[in-house]
């Protein structure tokens, strides 16, 4: 079973392999890193860039122009703040040139707190994406959709923003979801496609025989079916509440949990059909919590749904602070943790109109 | 043989003349090629006086464009291996630049469009400011109005040249004051890595200005042209109110990099002759060197034409293009729901869920 890293290694791979990719790169994405989270080992495509965000960014834009399918990393999204003019630049250039010319990229960049990154690795970029119009922007929790997300990015005719959940990058799917073509196996595959240790000059991966595998950009999936409470996230909170809702499943609170995968485009029918059903809502998501995703939705909500709800709309975001603290003790007090969604969900499904 | 620099008023910094200067051999056009240049110099002029009598006018919100650059841009036009497609050269123009493009054939009407802002315009159908052509099969990049990030989109399609070892080359134009962007710096990083050299011709237009603020107050270097140096990027600052040592200088840089396939930064000191934009009048300078009359002077000289001969050219491109203005006063303003038109390559309407 594939961690979610293994998972877009091997989606770049069939990338690069089937379906047009032919630039693979960032600061340490090529050999003989491939990348400070090993999402780029092996790759063919695969080159190392100078440090220097925009024009990262500048050359996925001009290879894309140039009919060529490139894939851009910005090695943590903390640092791809300097260059939101060349990431409005991406997402306006086909609507500015009244449809002259599409700018077809991809740029992945991992995004979140979880792994005790301080201040500058452990930002959240999904409020920021969602302010510059005419990207796609998805987000996995799992491995199998981030390998399904990855082929729709890569083939998609716009420009896509890969954000990935840093904290579940090593975290091995479930039973399940698997990918197809992928040994049972985590050590057999781990022996097929990681790069050894010390010297890799002569190392090269052995592919499984993958098959391809979509997950429509713009389809949420529901993650726990329920009917008391509908939760809607995405990335790294999906198994915090996942876990909140099967403790809570003991005190027989039902909670659904809907994973949107996609940030825009966004799955509003799914979304209705669960606030439908509970007609309770919460949002749950890391970014900083004034100008959160979570507020469009919940906006939405009230405006076109707010005869379906029996209690007020909830959104538990980070604090709207400068930054995530390093201390374990601050990184709770700033992120939403697992407790937190449970006393959310269960606030929400006992409140009495 | 060296080029020519002319001293004093053409406002080429005395430094210069130490520059590299064994660019290709300085001739004086052969009539034929001095009557064509100097018509489209004078249709271009003619064109952007054009445009700041329909800003006048109240036919267009901002005006802003490149007249006092003819002497430059008129040669670099004709010199382009124009087309579509990587064996064709990439253009990533600002918005002084539509004397290139009427010197590559484009229709001036069609700029007269967007001044107006119309429906009809077809580089952008009403959305952008006058000066931001797109054209696709052309090669053509969208212009854009923030300062100098085409020079970090530039590098994109020139290692797409690079890698398929295509014949063309990418071009890449922005002014003086926008040098100190950072995307300058990215181009020349990218463009001058060993062993990944790109074919790219990076072209500075010197107009001593960044809006208000004289060269003196934002720059240190003597020669925009210096910053070359550190990166082995061979470079020279001519004298760009010049056709025919512009034009000189254009093929010689152009050769280079289409030989070379290395980048080569030229700058060209020209003159700006109606202000930065609408925003500073539009009014005709006098202190500063104009490029036509200094070449009819010439051509007078040389016997080529006479000044009546001239004025009545002036006067035909003069009514030509007032009653094309004219006509585009009467082309229908864009309809309120196209805003959502082109905001997806595979979606041109919009996402309805």
């Amino acid at each position: 079973m594939a961690t979610m890293i293994q998972a877009i290694r091997m989606a770049l791979h069939v990338g690069e392999e089937r379906l047009g990719v032919t630039d693979i790169f960032g600061q340490d994405v090529g050999p003989p890193l491939g990348g400070v989270f090993t999402g780029t080992q092996g790759l063919e495509t695969a080159w190392n860039s100078p440090l220097d965000e925009r024009g990262i960014i500048g050359m996925a834009i001009g290879l894309a122009l140039a009919g060529r399918k490139p894939i851009a990393e910005i090695q943590f999204c903390d640092y791809a703040f300097n260059s939101i003019d060349m990431l409005k630049i991406a997402g306006n250039t086909y609507w500015a040139s009244a449809g002259d010319w599409n700018v077809p990229l991809v740029m992945m960049t991992p995004v979140g707190a979880g792994i005790r990154g301080s201040i500058y690795h452990s930002h959240s970029f999904d409020a920021q994406a969602t302010r510059i119009p005419g990207w796609k922007i998805v987000m996995p929790s799992n491995p199998r959709d981030a390998y399904g997300l990855m082929l729709s990015a890569i083939v998609d005719p716009n420009p896509v923003m890969f954000l990935e959940p840093k904290a579940l990058l090593r975290v091995k799917g479930r039973d399940g979801e698997e990918i197809p073509g992928e040994p049972g196996d985590p050590k057999a595959l781990s022996k097929m496609i990681d790069a050894p240790l010390g010297d890799r000059s002569a190392w090269k991966p052995a592919w499984p025989k993958l098959e391809e595998y979509y997950v429509s950009i713009g389809k949420a999936r529901v993650a726990r079916a329920g009917k008391d409470v509908t939760v809607l996230t995405y990335g790294r909170n999906v198994p915090m509440c996942l876990a909140a809702a099967g403790e809570l499943a003991k005190d027989g609170i039902d909670a659904e949990i809907i994973d949107l995968r996609s940030l825009y485009p966004y799955d509003w029918p799914a979304i209705k059909d669960s606030v439908r059903k509970t007609h309770r809502v919460l949002c749950v998501n890391e970014d900083t919590e004034i100008t959160n995703f979570g507020e469009h939705l919940i906006r939405r909500i009230i405006e076109e749904l707010f005869y379906e709800l029996h209690a007020p709309p909830k959104l538990l975001a980070g604090a709207h602070l400068p930054g995530v603290g390093l201390a374990d003790a601050l990184e709770r007090a700033t992120i939403p943790q697992t407790s937190g969604i449970k006393a959310a969900i269960d606030t929400l499904a006992r409140h009495q109109p | 043989m060296i080029i020519p620099v002319s001293s004093g008023g053409s406002g080429v910094p005395r430094a210069a003349a130490n520059m590299d200067m064994k660019l290709g051999t300085f001739t004086e056009f052969s009539p034929d090629v001095a009557l064509s240049v100097h018509a489209l110099m004078l249709q271009a002029r003619v064109f952007e006086e054009r445009l700041i009598a329909m800003y006048k006018q109240g036919d267009g919100y901002f005006w802003v464009g490149g007249p006092g650059e003819e002497a430059f841009n008129i040669p670099l036009g004709l010199l382009v291996n124009k087309g579509q497609g990587l064996d064709h050269d990439f253009l990533h123009l600002h918005y002084r630049s539509a004397a290139t493009l009427l010197a590559m054939g484009a229709d001036p009407v069609d700029s007269l469009r967007q001044m107006k802002n119309t429906a009809t315009d077809p580089y952008s159908r009403g959305r952008n400011f006058v000066g931001h052509a797109s054209i696709r099969k052309w090669n053509v990049a969208p212009i854009s109005s923030p300062i100098e990030v085409q020079f970090s989109i530039a590098i994109g399609t020139a290692e797409a040249q690079r890698k398929t070892k295509s014949k063309g080359i990418t071009i890449v134009q922005g002014g003086d004051a926008g040098t100190a962007e950072g995307d300058f710096s990215t181009c020349l990083v990218w463009s001058s890595r060993k062993g990944s050299e790109l074919p790219i011709l990076i072209l500075v237009a010197n107009n001593k200005y960044g809006i208000s603020t004289p060269y003196e107050g934002q720059h240190g270097e003597v020669c925009i042209s210096d910053r070359g140096k550190a990166f082995k990027i061979r470079g020279a600052t001519i004298d760009g109110n010049d056709p025919e040592v512009s034009w000189a200088a254009i093929g010689a840089a152009m050769h280079y990099v289409r030989t070379e396939r290395k980048p080569f930064l030229l700058e060209a000191m020209v003159s700006r002759l109606h202000g930065h934009s609408s925003a500073s009048g539009a009014n005709f300078v006098k202190n500063e060197i104009d490029c036509i009359a200094r070449f009819e002077h010439k051509l007078e000289e040389r016997g080529l034409l006479t000044r009546a001969q001239m004025n009545e050219m002036r006067a035909h491109f003069t009514a030509e293009l007032l009653e094309a203005s004219k006509r585009v006063r009467k082309e229908p303003q864009p309809l309120p729901e196209t805003i959502w038109d082109y905001v997806y390559a595979d979606k041109n309407r919009r996402e309805v869920n």
